[in-house]
């Protein structure tokens, strides 16, 4: 038998349902995390109305504001973005990428999307328990996280961290797969450093995740303790509604200390993959070869391991040593120089390219000033000084929604765009996206540029209203209505997107098998979509590294990469096949 | 399959040799894969000891001394340490026979193989079972997660949530080898012509054994 009969569809539930094929495990992630996510902007829908029409609305009570904004961060962050970006990119295309049959373990592949299902359904039942989900803010930090007062304290704050675990579980089932079919399942040829970066982003984010995570895992394990077995790893002696706790000698700040240890690397576990895949639609799409392709990789491994060693910048008014707040401001500030090069070299690919301005390069373009605002405020929060003052305001909203909200999400779109002929065989709908593009682009900046000012004036992130409070002007309030406007209009808009994803299906252009002429593996599929086993009798060998676009001699404008022949001047040295 | 146009040294060579085609590692993926759990796993058990230090430095009661608490009393005397002492010699011994089935595993000696297997998790379960002993004698002298007579709470946290992690790894692994034992001597592995499956086996095994000394050294000897 060889290898390729292995993978013969089976009858319609091994297929479609418990399938073992990546690509259907990638679509039932990204479903999966698209339904969560549409949750997540829904509950943000209502703290907007809430923060713009303080009072008007009677269902939304202290309460459950906090219930929103806790469910909707760390649904945003983590079900949303890391499930989307590993789970449905990491799956759909590490393989196609790098020229394999499938993930290496397909049977843990599968297993890894039904405990994430099985997380999500965890999570999205402490909706319906008594006292509904937790209201700790996403950081979940105690003491107050488990404590009487705070919504949820009984019901929601146990589901939230057994999701969590659950979730982590499913992520390092996943990630096994993705770093080791990088590592060991390229094609003939396929060598690391002719790698699409889409998988050097996917695969270095995978790797802060195999190591990030166990720390969110043991703080979830042993905050459950403190709520459950009553132990005080995290409890100090506390008086709680008047009367002394049985909790003593505990660290609070140990806890901060796990949580960002795996809440830094968290948000490259986002960018990192974002990185990847905007350099690739900024070449295909500008027809010019990723400008530093060999410094792009390394600044993804060097974001990758700097990103351990930062963790407490956010953490500067927690009441760490001091001198802790040196060194971290230090390290952090020293992660923007690769961050630079990479916007740089993004640029100077666009810089005498020719571009088109499809809708997957439209949200690139996006994509990268979106992000340089976000990482420019960075540099604010980055220094202690500066950072004590605008923290816990809405300057700090405003910076991390642009950097880790906004920016890979633009990402996500883009990428959805470009693939999407490639998943379905069908083109999503060019007018349907370009006013999906201009209102999400010009939309989000309508949201989140007066959220600098507001922060900037003083005003406190997490209040459920802002009355009686002399310092902030009456003005501040015309801006929230202003922002609440903008929010709903922008979640009105990506039902566009889900019914062109929806239409397109059935409706939208053929397709064929590599409409925007790229180089990459995944188009020179013998079929679109890619069958099972992804390719036919024999494995793709290749021959030249992904970016050979307008190369000079060549009548067309691209070659793909399992098309035989000389590699171009612009490939980097190395091992050749 | 690859050749190189040069063969370059030091740091570049040895990026060259990780970067160049097919396989990173020179090895099955199986192999690759429980590496890098194994470091995944590194993570969360340093997570944990690093917690029991914080926890155990922060605390403002005074410790429980170890060589007490963990002491057996045996015919009229009190010997500190001796139960853990031999649960620790049993599980190193573990790793002992697991090397050897590892060993005729090379060979493809599948008696041989899968019975050193099956005795190094009836050691395995020997360890799991004695450490069942220790804790019911733990909770019989009045340890629990939030208390115990002698000092601060944390004492009893920490170690039923640490040591109970860990007796779970011992115990999946005893299953886990059960489990590969069982299918060598049914010959699930001739198709494939090699038991390589004893060797990731034996990696698994052995980490939890090397977790193990870092556990004893940190609850039993500090």
């Amino acid at each position: 038998m060889n290898e390729h009969d292995q993978h013969q569809p089976g009858s319609f539930f091994t297929r479609y349902i418990w399938s073992q094929d990546h690509k259907v495990i990638a679509i039932q992630y990204s479903i999966t995390a698209i339904f969560v996510g549409l949750i997540a902007l829904g509950l943000s829908a209502l703290m907007r109305l809430q923060l713009g029409f303080p009072g008007t609305f009677d269902f939304i009570d202290a309460s459950s504001y906090y219930q929103y904004v806790t469910m909707h961060g760390m649904i945003m962050v983590i079900y949303l973005l890391t499930a989307l970006f590993l789970g449905g990119f990491g799956n759909y295309l590490i393989p196609l990428m790098v020229g394999a049959r499938d993930m290496v373990f397909p049977y843990v592949n599968m297993l890894s999307y039904w405990v994430y299902l099985l997380a999500v359904i965890v999570l999205l039942a402490s909706f319906f328990v008594p006292g509904g989900p937790t209201g700790a803010g996403w950081t979940l930090y105690p003491p107050q996280a488990i404590l009487q007062g705070t919504p949820g304290a009984d019901w929601g704050i146990v589901l939230m961290l057994i999701s969590l675990a659950i979730f982590i579980v499913a992520a390092t089932m996943g990630g096994l797969n993705y770093v080791t079919t990088v590592l060991q399942a390229r094609a003939r040829g396929m060598t690391m450093m002719r790698m699409p970066l889409t998988v050097w982003g996917i695969f270095m984010a995978t790797i802060l995740a195999l190591l990030a995570f166990p720390a969110l895992f043991v703080s979830a394990i042993m905050m459950l303790f403190d709520k459950l077995a009553g132990t005080s790893f995290f409890m100090p002696a506390i008086l709680s509604m008047g009367q002394p706790l049985d909790h003593e000698g505990g660290s609070p700040i140990l806890f901060q200390h796990l949580f960002w240890f795996f809440g830094h690397p968290e948000v490259y576990i986002v960018a990192l993959p974002a990185f990847g895949i905007v350099s690739d639609l900024i070449s295909t799409h500008a027809r010019k070869n990723i400008f530093g392709y060999r410094m792009m990789v390394w600044a993804i491994v060097i974001i990758g391991v700097l990103s351990f060693v930062v963790w407490a910048h956010h953490m500067y008014v927690s009441g760490m040593n001091p001198y802790f707040g040196y060194f971290f401001a230090t390290t952090t500030l020293i992660i923007a120089v690769p961050t630079a090069i990479k916007v740089y070299n993004w640029v100077l690919t666009l810089w005498r390219g020719n571009i088109h301005l499809t809708l997957p390069m439209l949200f690139a373009l996006a994509f990268v000033a979106t992000f340089t605002v976000g990482g420019l405020t960075g540099l604010f929060l980055g220094n202690v000084v500066v950072d004590l003052p605008l923290s816990d305001t809405y300057f700090v909203v405003a910076h991390f929604h642009m950097v880790m909200g906004v920016s890979p999400i633009l990402v996500i779109f883009g990428g959805i765009y470009h693939w999407y002929p490639k998943i379905t065989g069908r083109m999503l709908n060019e007018r349907l996206g370009q006013w999906h593009f201009w209102g999400t682009f010009l939309g989000t900046y309508a949201i989140y540029f007066p959220m600098h000012y507001l922060g900037v004036l003083g005003v406190p992130r997490r209040y459920y209203a802002f009355e009686n409070y002399d310092f902030i002007p009456e003005s501040a309030q015309a801006l929230n209505v202003f922002i609440t406007v903008a929010a709903i209009l922008v979640a009105l808009i990506q039902l566009l997107f889900i019914f062109n994803l929806v239409w397109s299906l059935f409706r939208g252009r053929e397709a064929g098998s590599n409409p925007w002429q790229a180089t990459t593996l995944e188009w020179q599929t013998e079929t679109t979509p890619p069958g099972h086993g992804n390719w036919g009798r024999e494995l793709p060998v290749c021959y030249r590294w992904a970016y050979d676009y307008s190369v000079p001699g060549y009548e067309q404008d691209f070659l793909p990469q399992n098309m035989p022949g000389t590699h171009s001047a612009g490939e980097p040295a190395g091992v050749r096949v | 399959m690859s050749q190189t146009d040069s063969k370059a040294e030091g740091l570049k060579g040895l990026i060259e040799d990780w970067a160049s085609d097919q396989r990173a590692f020179r090895v099955p993926w199986g192999k690759a894969m429980m590496w890098i759990f194994l470091l995944s796993d590194t993570f969360v058990f340093s997570c944990f000891l690093v917690g029991y230090m914080v926890v155990r430095i922060s605390v403002t009661e005074p410790w429980p001394l170890p060589t007490e608490v963990f002491a057996l009393t045996i015919s009229g005397q009190s010997i500190p340490l001796v139960l853990i002492a031999i649960m620790t010699f049993i599980l190193i011994t573990s790793s002992g026979t697991m090397a050897m089935a590892v060993n005729y595993g090379y060979r493809q000696d599948k008696i041989r193989a899968a019975c050193l297997m099956l005795v190094t998790a009836l050691l395995g379960a020997t360890f799991v079972g004695m450490q069942a002993f220790e804790w019911s004698k733990l909770i019989e002298d009045g340890v629990r997660p939030w208390g115990n007579p002698w000092g601060a709470a944390q004492f009893g946290a920490a170690f039923f949530m640490i040591t109970g992690f860990h007796g779970l790894h011992v115990s999946i692994g005893v299953i886990y080898l059960s489990i590969v034992a069982l299918k060598i001597l049914a010959g699930h592995y001739e198709k494939a012509g090699n038991y390589q499956i004893v060797e990731i086996a034996g990696l698994y095994w052995h980490f939890v054994d090397l977790v193990w000394v870092f556990i004893f050294a940190f609850f039993y000897l500090w």
